[in-house]
């Protein structure tokens, strides 16, 4: 199976690391880049996917083999492992286009509808200097010096968190996460309802509203942090990555908003790659402890529950580097529980698994891609304030969401050739901070006119 | 569809350069900027319907390459057809969705004068549009693969009569009819070449196998 580790930086906030491709077991992936720009081209995928169910159990293997650095291998194993690795990529790519895509409907459709989000109600402490001031100069400087406090935030909570992992302070990000997800589960979700409801004139009564909520806010917190179906767990955690983006998207400044997407991506790329980085540290010290990273902060397509990685089998040892991107945007504190949260999944699983280490292979193998949760954010905030600022609407928006699920690809086909963590931002946050400009400013006009015309082409 | 996009954008460029250059009042110099726009899109798409062409190539001789059995899990033909419709829906999406959008809200359809069957013929327009870029995208794909130009050619001359022709709207009839024309002939000759045949349709309506 492709799948990326991606470190994504813990950000500060609780929210942490969301954002981050990750691999789960990914067989060992000779170069194959003519495959992946099949796979890329996507057409492939519905083939492939005929295909994949056959060779599971010879992919472990392979992984394992690869892991553990077998330098000779045999080319057949190889061209074995490359087409495995062919089939499930595309499989995978598929798998995560699904998830992102109804995050970021979810945002579009909030935003579209819901005038709330598109109110500007004050900022947050985190960019405290004002954008209305009357010079183009000042206004960019502000904004600058917004994404400096708040990229300094997100590197002093990630470096914060993988402290804490270091030094093995568990109960510390698990009561941190645990109180973030609570938060985010409960508050934000009332505050979204009650948006929701006057948006549409619906009346709901506090006996009625407490009990959708409380219910919501429990399944939510068992799903995420303890065990439940897997495409609940899933559909959760959509949900509040949807709630974070949405959040975003009000509160920071039109082009503090810009710069500091532009600012997470370079500092994604730096903290997953360099080898100081704090995210790749956390990586390998979890690498290291054979244990799995914050399961609740990444989404994972297959099996979310952490299998343990501490199998003396070296076959199925493969380091589930999740790249916890997280996604900064957890400015906010409650977003820190959301960590503690992973970590505490995270500490819990290794322990039943042990002594099942065939059962876990499969696991592993069902595990499929993981992308943290901060990616979906930050896809979903991309999305949103391009609908929500957009003045050609819906052309920017969908421009940009092609052209982020286009990087999203390119990433998964670059985790397959380097098969270590990536950074799942960079690529697809370039697209599409490219692909909104130049769409607003000069594919807007051509389009206007053209209609007006009612003109083809 | 990403291509597409990306065919898109630098047109717009280009048209967007032109019109900031020129002045903006002259009228027939803005129309025949616009024209001028259109047919530089329409072969800039084509363009990029090459290049992704040759992405697809590579791609295939990559799996073949990797497979088991010496054949491509996938085919040409498949990819053809895709690219066909990635390119057919995207050109629609962008063409459609914020006629759709406003559709939602209030209004009246023509009020200043102009045709009241706006919005119908937008929609099969679009719809024709997705359906001609499906089968160019065969068309388009089977030439190159057995380098036969003219088909290519031939693709490349029905898109810049489609388009051409909308510059008769409102007079659809001298849009629609000859788009819906061409669109018949491209199917047909799409279906001929991905093997299928009178005796293939006529089992498949009978539901006879």
């Amino acid at each position: 199976m492709i799948t990326f580790m991606n470190n994504s930086d813990s950000e500060e906030e609780p929210c942490n690391e969301r954002t981050s491709l990750m691999s789960a077991e990914s067989p060992p992936v000779p170069s194959y880049q003519d495959g992946l720009q099949a796979s890329e081209a996507g057409e492939a995928q519905a083939h492939r996917k005929r295909r994949t169910g056959s060779s599971r159990s010879p992919n472990n293997i392979a992984d394992g083999d690869a892991d553990s650095g077998v330098p000779v291998r045999e080319s057949a194993l190889e061209n074995e492992e490359e087409e495995l690795t062919l089939k499930y990529g595309a499989k995978h790519v598929i798998m995560l286009f699904v998830p992102v895509t109804l995050c970021m409907i979810v945002v579009v459709a909030t935003i579209k509808s819901v005038r709330f989000y598109t109110e500007k109600n004050g900022q947050l402490i985190y960019t405290p200097f004002s954008e209305d001031t009357p010079s183009v100069g000042q206004r960019l400087l502000n904004s600058v010096l917004n994404t400096i406090i708040m990229i300094s935030v997100i590197v002093v909570m990630t470096v914060f968190l993988v402290l804490l992992y270091k030094y093995r302070c568990y109960k510390f990000i698990h009561g941190w996460l645990i109180l973030s997800s609570l938060m985010l589960l409960f508050l934000f979700t009332y505050i979204y309802l009650g948006e929701v409801l006057k948006t549409y004139n619906v009346a709901m009564d506090y006996p009625t509203l407490f009990l959708v909520i409380w219910n919501f806010g429990a399944v939510g917190m068992i799903c995420i942090h303890w065990k439940g179906p897997l495409q609940l767990q899933q559909a959760y955690l959509i949900m509040i990555s949807a709630l974070m983006a949405l959040v975003f998207i009000k509160y920071l400044p039109e082009w503090s908003a810009w710069v500091i997407l532009g600012a997470i991506s370079i500092y994604d790329l730096m903290a997953v790659l360099c080898p100081k980085g704090p995210l790749r540290m956390l990586v390998e010290t979890a690498q290291e402890r054979n244990e799995p990273i914050f399961p609740a902060l990444i989404y994972s397509s297959a099996m979310m529950w952490t299998v343990g990685m501490a199998k003396p089998d070296p076959a199925a040892r493969g380091p589930r580097q999740q790249t916890c991107v997280a996604a900064e945007d957890g400015r906010e504190n409650h977003r820190s529980p959301l960590h503690a949260d992973s970590q505490m999944s995270e500490t819990r699983s290794p322990v039943p698994n042990r002594p099942i280490t065939s059962f876990e292979e499969l696991e592993e193998e069902e595990r499929g891609v993981k992308l943290g949760l901060g990616d979906f954010i930050f896809y979903s905030v991309l999305v949103g304030k391009a609908a929500a600022t957009a003045s050609g609407d819906w052309n920017t928006t969908l421009a940009c969401f092609v052209a982020i699920l286009i990087g999203l690809c390119l990433t998964l086909l670059l985790l397959a050739v380097f098969k270590k963590a990536l950074p799942a931002l960079p690529i697809s946050i370039t697209f599409g901070l490219v692909f909104y400009f130049s769409t607003d400013n000069i594919v807007r006009p051509f389009m206007d006119t053209l209609a007006s015309h009612q003109l083809y082409i | 569809a990403f291509f597409w996009l990306v065919s898109l954008l630098l047109s717009s460029l280009i048209w967007f350069i032109a019109v900031k250059a020129s002045d903006p009042r002259d009228e027939p110099l803005q129309k025949g900027l616009l024209i001028f726009g259109v047919m530089f899109s329409v072969l800039l798409q084509e363009a990029f319907r090459f290049l992704y062409y040759k992405l697809l190539r590579k791609a295939i001789e990559g799996l073949v390459a990797l497979s088991e059995d010496g054949c491509s899990p996938i085919s040409i033909q498949q990819m053809a057809y895709v690219a066909g419709v990635g390119f057919g829906l995207m050109s629609g999406a962008f063409s459609m969705i914020n006629l759709l959008a406003d559709a939602l809200g209030p209004g009246t359809v023509g009020i200043h004068g102009d045709s009241q069957l706006y919005f119908l013929t937008s929609a099969f327009m679009t719809m024709v549009l997705i359906f001609l870029h499906t089968f160019w995208g065969i068309l388009f794909f089977h030439g190159c693969e057995h380098r036969r130009w003219w088909e290519v050619m031939a693709v490349v001359v029905m898109h810049l009569a489609v388009s051409g022709s909308t510059f008769c709207n409102p007079l659809y009839v001298g849009s629609l009819v000859p788009s819906y024309l061409l669109m018949v002939i491209a199917a047909t000759w799409a279906y001929v070449l991905s093997g299928g045949s009178a005796q293939n349709l006529r089992r498949f309506l009978l539901c006879k196998f």
